[in-house]
């Protein structure tokens, strides 16, 4: 079987539910293309999620992810964050099929941590980032991207992975 | 997360972008995309099986130390089950997307979203 149609699969579902107003999927004809221009084994490299994922913490100390609301602006929190005080909110994923009980399944932070120690990456930037998925093309594109192009700057990022849920 | 990975190679920075939903990414467009054909919520392999997790993040790699132009797609050379009951059921009446307090949730999430939005309209400063 092929992949699985969302587009068709979700708009046909809330229809169903009485939505009448699709949703209308970002779509561009002109894709812009970055060359990798170093080693990565040289290469500094960040992880940005849409995954929901969040700190389990004690106290609060250092990370700004101590009080997230349901919708938001990018937050960030240390690479180093221990993995048994990650996870994600997240409710949009299939919940009939799998669960989100692996970080690493979908925000992969400690292969990232293996892969520079084997010497393939170069190292983990400093901070991971979260974007919500605002609802709005518009905010993601004009306020959530930059920022997180500004702090990957500020961090010396060379290389960033996405990942969606 | 497409149109952030898109803002970043705009600006100099590759990206390498892994994902369960084909269709959204590749309408979307970005320059490389690992295609995970897993149910929404593993896009990096397997809950709890660290070599898939390598294998399909070395995909990722290797399109960015190879990739010469953008949308380019990759697809995991792997499986979730022999029964993809899993395809056919998503969005369907009998397996109901969001649910109860997940559905309340996305509702007040979206509301919250709104107000924020109209709250910027009025003093003319992003939120």
């Amino acid at each position: 079987m092929t992949h699985v149609r969302y587009i068709d699969k979700t708009r046909e579902y809330y229809l169903g539910q009485g939505y009448t107003k699709p949703y209308e999927w970002a779509h561009h004809d002109d894709v812009p293309f970055a060359a990798l221009n170093k080693p990565l084994a040289e290469c500094t490299v960040a992880l940005v999620s849409t995954s929901d994922i969040a700190v389990d913490s004690d106290d609060d100390e250092g990370l700004d992810t101590g009080h997230q609301p349901l919708v938001g602006n990018v937050y960030s929190f240390p690479s180093d964050t221990p993995l048994d005080r990650l996870f994600s909110r997240q409710e949009h994923y299939d919940k009939y099929a799998t669960t989100l009980d692996d970080t690493n399944s979908y925000f992969p932070i400690s292969r990232l941590h293996e892969l520079v120690d084997r010497g393939r990456l170069g190292s983990v930037a400093a901070r991971s980032h979260g974007v919500y998925t605002a609802y709005s093309h518009r905010k993601t594109s004009e306020v959530d991207a930059p920022e997180v192009l500004r702090r990957c700057r500020q961090d010396g990022v060379d290389v960033a992975i996405l990942t969606p849920v | 997360m497409s149109l952030v990975a898109r803002h970043l190679e705009a600006n100099g920075i590759p990206t390498v972008t892994f994902g369960t939903a084909r269709d959204i990414v590749e309408l979307c467009g970005v320059a490389r995309y690992v295609f995970v054909d897993f149910p929404l919520g593993n896009p990096c392999g397997r809950p709890f099986d660290t070599t898939m997790q390598h294998s399909i993040i070395e995909l990722g790699l290797g399109l960015l130390e190879t990739a010469t132009g953008p949308r380019l797609t990759v697809q995991a050379p792997v499986v979730w089950s022999d029964d993809e009951r899993w395809k056919e059921l998503i969005f369907s009446d009998e397996q109901p997307f969001l649910e109860g307090e997940a559905y309340d949730n996305w509702m007040e999430a979206k509301q919250s979203y709104r107000d924020n939005k109209d709250d910027s309209r009025h003093d003319g400063r992003p939120r």
